[in-house]
């Protein structure tokens, strides 16, 4: 006879397993598509493994991928640590690349001490103001965040296009609906020679460690928590719920706003529609896989990056379709919440 | 302003908008059929892409379009029943699962098309649904073009969802799918299975969410285009909460989003230099939030919507 019965506290062993073994078990069950695909398992493994991290320049380049994950990431971790469901942040990432550029294009003048720091700042206030409004709605109405801030994704893009075609348009851009570049002082400087990665990575560790910090150690992160395992105890215990609900929207909206910057000035240089590979939606894999644990952000984006760049390797030389990596991304998701079980309940045969 | 008017006065309007509503009226059923039993499905965006992807490749692959609609409803149904087993016996987070059933059930359609046609630029089109005039009613003025020259699809829809709206109000198996959805504890102590009731809501729900997709493929655009789902299914989970969760209603709501996307598309033609394009695309889905906005205040949600139920424990 199986019995499952309640763990209180999961050994911090298994703890760390859980994911390990949920993306371990993504990779095998992505098997079956690659071998549906026709494409010889072995190689097609070692080539993504290659891809992601089989040289410096692989390396690099999956640092590059991680960055705007590493942003996303942490916008779902902190708001699902809040049970608030932001799967907005393609959305907010795309208001932060338009504030970006908005600002970092020639509107302000000055050294990059000043530019720089005014480029992010705008585009967190950016992301965060998109994400307040369904946090609002939320709080004041009840209405469900996650439909509107789905639905807010398409209204974001819609907007991209249309300033991408109207007032930010780049009269030098040969025609195609792209803004202005961002000028040299505003821009994230790369970190190696002769590679994409960009200070953009800095951004996104910092964050991560100043959002550690606040949920772990701070009074706030507290409250945080407190929201997210029980609203109406923490309300109980007197603590403001809806103000809580609405920083944690601010924070989340405004990681992600930072990703859009960091794409807009450290990778790309300008703005354009597909500016992102999903990033929004990535993000929320990323969390799952980190346990909502804003540290742990870091080492499952650099995952799904070396899975999205290693896929591209794998794609171009075995003719696969570089789809496989979305593929075992949402598998990934799929499991590590059926791994989360396993941190829950333990399983008795007697 | 006279303009406008003649829009909605011509027959040609109203038929735009049954058809424009017919994928609505699939993934709206679904949603609301999965949602009464208690299990929120998220999955549905992804689901409409894999019925799209799965119902044009029969017909494409040399199959009769009939044999499109059902594996299209298959393939739904399958996606569904994963949903089922992850949030109903084992209980896991709807809206997590939701997002992962839809990013699985999109990449799988995507890398399908890839693994199936490597090398077409671009998407080869099938012999779609012709419409199809219904003898005699296709003869009436005005209700004649509007409802009764649509394709197949849309009258299976239209019927569907007189079936699922009688079989729900009146009905024994609609009682206990809609008390699962409200007080699964007392389906339990009616001696009936409270897991097996939501599963079967959500492959039915889902199979269902498919066939919207597969209008599109297969009645609408006649050919698979990546992301031409669009927030088609998000909009359909708005419009649930709008009907709350009755079955008039979210077929009212519906034909009116068609008629409201109909018209938005004319619109385009009257008043399209003074305003970009990209505005009035984007009114269904700010359309779609007002909705939620408008009936906020008085939803009346399913009281186990969301809720896992688990046995012996209250």
């Amino acid at each position: 006879m199986i019995r499952f019965e309640t763990r209180t506290t999961p050994s911090p062993a298994l703890r760390a397993a859980a994911p390990v073994l949920a993306a371990a078990a993504a990779l095998g069950l992505a098997l079956v598509p690659l071998a549906l695909a026709g494409a010889p398992l072995g190689r097609a493994l070692v080539l993504l493994v290659q891809g992601a991290a089989g040289s410096s320049f692989a390396l690099a380049e999956t640092l590059t991928r991680a960055t705007p994950l590493i942003l996303t990431g942490l916008a779902a971790a902190l708001a699902f640590r809040a049970k608030l469901y932001n799967i907005g942040a393609e959305g907010q990432l795309y208001a932060g690349a338009l504030a970006a550029v908005t600002v970092g294009s020639g509107a302000v003048q000055g050294p990059p001490l000043l530019l720089v720091p005014l480029v992010l700042a705008a585009a967190a206030l950016a992301g965060a103001l998109l994400m307040l409004g369904p946090a609002l709605l939320k709080v004041r109405l009840g209405v469900d965040e996650v439909v509107t801030t789905l639905l807010l994704n398409f209204v974001v893009l819609l907007f991209v296009q249309l300033m991408l075609e109207g007032p930010l348009k780049d009269p030098m851009g040969g025609g195609w609906p792209q803004s202005e570049p961002i000028l040299d002082a505003a821009a994230l400087p790369p970190l190696v020679e002769r590679l994409r990665l960009h200070a953009g990575l800095l951004v996104g560790l910092v964050t991560v460690v100043l959002a550690h910090v606040l949920v772990a150690r701070t009074v706030v992160g507290l409250k945080i928590r407190a929201v997210g395992e029980n609203a109406a105890a923490a309300a109980y215990a007197g603590i403001g719920v809806t103000r809580i609900t609405l920083l944690v929207a601010a924070l989340s909206g405004g990681a992600a706003g930072l990703a859009g910057a960091s794409e807009v000035a450290g990778l790309k240089g300008y703005l354009t529609a597909d500016l992102s590979r999903g990033f929004g939606y990535s993000g929320i894999v990323v969390a799952m896989l980190a346990g909502l644990q804003p540290l742990a952000v870091v080492p499952a984006a650099i995952f799904i990056a070396g899975l999205f760049v290693g896929a591209d390797t794998m794609s171009r030389t075995l003719g696969v379709s570089n789809y496989i990596a979305d593929l075992i991304v949402a598998l990934a998701l799929l499991c590590v919440l059926v791994g989360g079980l396993a941190l829950r309940y333990r399983v008795r045969w007697r | 302003m006279s303009a406008l008017l003649d829009i909605l006065a011509s027959a040609s309007f109203w038929a735009a908008a049954v058809r424009i509503a017919t994928p609505l009226l699939f993934g709206v059923l679904g949603a609301l059929i999965c949602e009464r039993a208690g299990v929120l499905n998220l999955g549905i965006e992804g689901i409409f892409t894999a019925g799209a992807l799965a119902g044009w490749l029969t017909v494409y692959l040399g199959g009769s379009l009939w044999l499109g609609v059902l594996v299209a409803a298959l393939t739904g149904a399958g996606f569904g029943l994963l949903h089922a087993l992850l949030t109903v016996p084992l209980g896991l987070s709807q809206h997590v699962t939701g997002i992962g059933i839809t990013l699985l059930a999109t990449s799988t359609a995507y890398f399908g098309y890839r693994v199936a046609l490597p090398t077409v630029a671009s998407p080869p089109r099938i012999e779609p649904f012709a419409p199809l005039s219904i003898p005699g009613l296709s003869d009436l003025p005005f209700l004649g073009p509007v409802l009764f020259q649509q394709t197949a699809l849309t009258y299976l829809a239209l019927f569907l969802f007189a079936l699922s709206a009688y079989v729900l109000a009146r009905t024994p198996l609609g009682l206990a799918l809609r008390a699962a959805g409200e007080n699964p504890a007392a389906v339990e102590a009616q001696g009936l299975d409270v897991h097996r009731l939501r599963i079967g809501a959500v492959v039915a729900g889902s199979a269902l969410m498919a066939l919207g997709g597969a209008f599109l493929t297969m009645a609408a655009f006649n050919a698979f285009f990546f992301e031409m789902t669009n927030g088609r299914g998000w909009i359909c989970i708005a419009l649930t909460v709008f009907a709350s969760w009755r079955p008039g209603k979210a077929l009212v709501g519906a034909l009116l989003f068609g008629a409201f996307d109909a018209f938005q598309v004319r619109l385009q033609t009257v008043a399209g230099g003074l305003v970009p394009g990209q505005v009035f695309l984007m009114l269904p889905y700010l359309l779609s939030i007002l909705a939620l906005v408008l009936v906020a205040r008085r939803a009346d949600y399913p009281k186990a919507l969301m809720v896992p139920y688990i046995k012996g424990q209250r």
